[in-house]
This record gives structure tokens, C-alpha cells and sequence, in this order.
């Protein structure tokens, strides 16, 4: 709803007052995701669990695999599964704790408070990029120390397909929680629901054909691996986002710009 | 200025809002008064561009609220004092709006004192009393600096102090010129600080005008020396007379027939005001003597 009308009968103010951009209502979307304890609490964790993981990597591997490039590759999982919760609590959290009455109050257009939580999703998405660089690049510095071969190559197409990766994570994250309005269910559906059609698709073999188009658990796995994407694979990942992230957001942002504010 | 016209809301085919128009004008509190669950809140959230309504329209200062720019700076509301991040500290709740809306930082720290949350802002809101949340709404309503305030049950919670507080709060904004509109389930809450009343009852608007001209028939109280003899006096006098609560006689006349009565007779008065009691019967029976409207698709 876009509306640059002004009636007749306006009285203009002594100002004229202009909306807030798209960048300031980001601004403020980045900053809600950073300043409650359950904001900073879970980005503690998805640090955590990426150096947790990086140093069993460290460890466990053979010398030949320690490179900053497995490092990398090695954080994008943990990331992966971490950062959609902020994406899913940055909508559910308007609806549990009932900001959405303010939010809403402040920026009637309920379209621009979507884009803002979309674009901050997207910005966080790309940082922790950078956060997966400085925590692969600190334990290929162990790994220099302790041996192994520390290189520190990494393609550019790789970086590219880790981003898009993480885009999708995240804006998975927001569209369910849009879908649903409700933390615990979100969250639940969120790993349930795609860990639910994983396992039917290893099971029943006439799904199987299915799941190489649909499931993210394999279209995503050549990115994890390293593997530079064929264009079928591009083609299957592009499928399963269509399914599973584009389709919950088209409904999920019909349902915030209609749903009763809480 | 606050204009509603025809405002209609209905769930699952019951009308929670009937038809309601009423008019807030520049330099006035209207107390928009009604029991609970009469459409007060569903009014206010139409009017805040928060629920869609069925019919009917509202303007705040000519546009809708929705067709506002940046409708904080123009309409301060608080619609709901429960309805903040329990994690975010209470200057952190204000400054978020305060980057929404292009006020200044020193804005919060000036409002954050001028509602006395001056020390408690670093605190998370989640353990904030009723009345310290309240304060808070009020701090974020003021903050863009609006013409209009907009506020739902601001005086639940708010110790006696700060009922006084918000009403001279209230009064000052209005003779600056602001338009207030705020609602109470309570009459004594609104009576003190408004010029205007709008009594709503199951969905539709049952009482509506100045509060003196409401108030007017509602008689005086009395309370004389000798009570029993006096009331004989007045009911002799052809007035109509009846018990409060707490044994004042409330006089269906002016002070000037009943002082006039009481000199006549020599009845030593011990108490002669405009029935506040009046008042409050006139809300309770207005809102009970409204029949039920359930004929309505």
C-alpha cells in the first residue's frame, strides 16, 4: 500500500514530516536482533558452536584436510542451523511479546517492516560470512602451530554458494516465522517438518527422485562439500528454496500484513 | 483533530463497534468512558490503523492514521501498556522508536525523566510494575513530539500520584492546542481532566457532549444536620430525592434551590456539591438501561 496521497482538507505541518527510509527501519530490525539477552544469548551460541566445531575439526582431521578452506566450510553448518532462529524471533517475537502493537503503530505500512526484517535478516546472513572467515582463519593459524597443511585457498565461487547458502537459512527463518506467528511452533516446524520429508525421502524409494529436487539436506550438500554447483544442482537447490523458503514468505507475509496486530 | 464517522467493526457476524462517529477537536480531553469489552479498544485500534474496519472512516488531522508519513511524529498512542519486549531495557525500547520516528537521543533521556523512569531505565521492562509500564507508554506517546494523543487505559495501574500527574499532564498538552482522546472503563479516572465525553456501550455510542452539559442533570448532593427532617423538606418541595451509598441525599436540582430551601427552613447543611455520584449513575444506568442487541446480523 503505497500511498502518497494527501487529502484536501490536510492541514500541513509545520514540517513537513517524511517516512522513515527502508535503511532506518533496517537499522532498527539489526539493532532488536542484538539488544535483549535472548538476541545476544543466541548469537554467543552460533559463535560458540562454530568454534566448537572448527576445533573438533581441528583435531579429528587428518593434517592433509587442516586448511582454511575445510575450516570454512566447517562453520557454515553451524551457522546454518543457528542464525534462522534469529530469523524466525525477530518476527515471532513482534507476536509474543506483543511489539507488533508499536511496531505497527509507528510504521502503519506493514510491507516496509517485512522488507526492514527481511534486508537485516540478509545483512546478518552475509556477516556471519565474515564471522565464518575469522573463525576459520584463527584455527588454520592452531593448525599452522600444530601442523597440518594450512592453506589458506578458498575459491571464490565456494564464498558466493556459502552466501547464498546462508540467505536462504535466514530468509527460511523469517518466512516461517511470518507463516506461523508463534515461537515454539515456528521453531519446531522449522527443523521438524524438512528433517521429517529428509527421512521419507530415504525411505520411500518413489520419493527418492522427489527429494534430490526438494530436500535441502541434499541439495545444499555440495556446498558444504566444497563442490563447485552444477547447473542441475543450482536448478535443484533453486527448487527446494522455491518450495521452501519463497512459498512460506509469499504466504507468511500476506498473513502479517492481514493478521490482527497482538 | 480526531474525526470518526461510522465506524463499524464486526467478528464471526457480532458488531463490536456499531456505527460510531464522534469528533475530537484541538485544545480538548475527550474521555472516550464504557465497561469493559464495550468496543473502546477495537475504536482505538481502527482508529491506529491496527485492525481493519468493517465500515466507516477515520482521519487524524484530515488523513487517515495509515496515510500518515511518520505517524509517531504527528499521533502519540498507547494502546496497550503490556505490550513491551519484557528483555529490553526501557531507555532501549525508547530509543528504538526514537530511531524510527528522527527524534533526537536527549528526547528519551528528557522523557524518560519527565515520567520519573529517569532510574529505572537501564532496567529490562519485564520487571517493571503496571504503573512503571504505563509511565512508559505515556513517555513513548509524547515522544515524537504529536499534536494527538491517542491513549487506551492510561491511568490503569498508576498509583493516585500519578493519576494527578497524568491528568495535569493532560490538561497541559491540550491547552497548547493538543486534541487527547483517551479511554476509561472508570468515570472518576476521566471526569477530573476532560472536557468532552464519548460513552460507548455494546458497540454504539449511548452518551455524547460536553461534560458539563452531561453532568448537569445529575443533581447535587446534600447532607444536613438533621437529615430525616430535611429530606421531608425537600420531597415537599416537590424535588426528587434518593440515598447515595454513603448516606448523602442526591437532589435532582441546583445548589441554588437546595440552599434557598435550606434557608428557608433554617437546616443546618453539612455538605452541598454537584453529585459526583450523579455522574456515575448516569454512566452505570446509561450503559445497563441499553437493551441487548442481539438482532444484529
Amino acid at each position: 500500500m503505497t500511498a502518497t496521497l494527501a487529502s484536501p482538507t490536510t492541514s500541513a505541518p509545520a514540517v513537513p514530516l517524511r517516512r522513515p527510509s527502508l535503511a532506518r527501519l533496517t537499522m532498527v530490525e539489526l539493532r532488536k536482533l542484538v539488544d535483549t539477552r535472548a538476541g545476544v544469548w543466541l548469537m554467543v551460541a552460533i559463535v560458540l558452536s562454530c568454534i566448537g566445531f572448527a576445533t573438533i575439526q581441528l583435531f579429528a582431521l587428518d593434517p592433509a584436510l587442516r586448511r582454511f578452506e575445510i575450516f570454512f566450510l566447517g562453520t557454515l553448518l553451524p551457522i546454518g542451523i543457528l542464525l534462522p532462529v534469529l530469523g524466525i524471533l525477530t518476527v515471532t517475537s513482534e507476536w509474543s511479546q506483543r511489539t507488533a502493537l508499536t511496531t505497527f503503530a509507528l510504521v502503519p505500512a506493514r510491507s516496509r517492516v517485512v522488507g526492514a526484517k527481511l534486508a537485516a535478516g540478509m545483512i546478518i546472513a552475509l556477516a556471519s560470512l565474515g564471522a565464518s572467515g575469522l573463525i576459520a582463519a584463527a584455527v588454520n593459524l592452531v593448525a599452522m602451530a600444530i601442523g597440518g597443511d594450512a592453506a589458506w585457498g578458498i575459491g571464490l565461487a565456494q564464498v558466493g554458494a556459502a552466501a547464498v547458502m546462508q540467505l536462504i537459512n535466514v530468509t527460511m527463518g523469517i518466512a516461517f516465522g511470518m507463516l506461523l506467528l508463534n515461537t515454539p511452533l515456528a521453531i519446531v516446524s522449522y527443523f521438524v517438518l524438512p528433517t521429517i520429508w529428509s527421512v521419507l525421502g530415504g525411505l520411500v524409494s518413489w520419493l527418492a527422485t522427489a527429494a534430490r529436487w526438494l530436500d535441502f539436506s541434499l541439495t545444499m550438500a555440495p556446498i558444504l562439500n566444497g563442490a563447485t554447483l552444477t547447473g542441475q544442482q543450482w536448478a535443484q537447490l533453486g527448487t527446494t528454496t522455491a518450495v521452501w523458503v519463497v512459498l512460506p514468505l509469499l504466504i507468511g507475509t500476506l498473513r502479517v500484513l492481514r493478521a490482527e496486530a497482538p | 483533530m480526531i474525526v470518526v464517522k461510522d465506524l463499524t467493526k464486526r467478528y464471526r457476524g457480532r458488531t463490536v463497534v456499531d456505527r460510531v462517529s464522534f469528533t475530537c477537536e484541538p485544545g480538548t480531553v475527550t474521555g472516550f468512558l464504557g465497561p469493559n469489552g464495550a468496543g473502546k479498544s477495537t475504536t482505538l485500534r481502527m482508529l491506529c490503523g491496527l485492525t481493519t474496519p468493517n465500515g466507516g472512516t477515520t482521519a487524524i488531522g484530515g488523513v487517515p492514521y495509515a496515510a500518515l508519513p511518520n505517524p509517531g511524529r504527528e499521533v502519540g498512542v498507547l494502546l496497550d501498556a503490556s505490550a513491551w519486549h519484557r528483555g529490553r531495557t526501557g531507555r532501549e525500547t525508547l530509543l528504538l522508536a526514537a530511531a524510527v520516528l528522527g527524534a533526537p537521543r536527549d528526547r528519551v533521556d528528557q522523557l524518560l525523566r519527565l515520567v520519573g523512569l529517569a532510574e529505572a531505565a537501564g532496567r529490562r521492562v519485564g520487571g517493571y510494575s503496571l504503573g512503571m509500564r504505563q509511565r512508559l507508554g505515556i513517555a513513548y506517546a509524547l515522544l515524537g513530539d504529536p499534536r494527538v494523543l491517542v491513549l487506551d487505559e492510561p491511568a490503569n495501574g498508576l498509583d493516585p500520584e500519578g493519576i494527578v500527574w497524568l491528568r495535569t499532564l493532560l490538561r497541559q498538552f491540550a491547552d497548547r492546542g493538543g486534541t487527547v482522546l483517551l479511554s476509561s472503563h472508570l468515570l472518576r479516572e476521566v471526569e477530573a481532566v476532560a472536557d468532552r465525553l464519548v460513552v460507548i456501550d455494546r458497540g454504539r455510542i449511548v452518551a455524547e457532549g460536553d461534560k458539563d452539559h452531561l453532568l448537569a442533570g445529575s443533581g447535587v448532593r446534600v447532607r444536613a444536620r438533621d437529615q430525616q427532617a430535611f429530606q421531608e423538606r425537600l420531597v415537599a418541595a416537590g424535588l426528587s430525592v434518593t440515598s447515595a451509598t454513603d448516606g448523602a441525599l442526591v437532589v435532582q436540582a441546583t445548589a441554588d434551590q437546595v440552599g434557598e430551601i435550606a434557608a428557608a427552613c433554617g437546616a443546618v447543611l453539612t455538605e452541598l456539591r454537584p453529585s459526583v455520584d450523579g455522574l456515575e449513575e448516569l454512566f452505570l444506568t446509561m450503559t445497563r438501561t441499553h437493551t441487548p442487541q442481539g438482532g444484529n446480523r
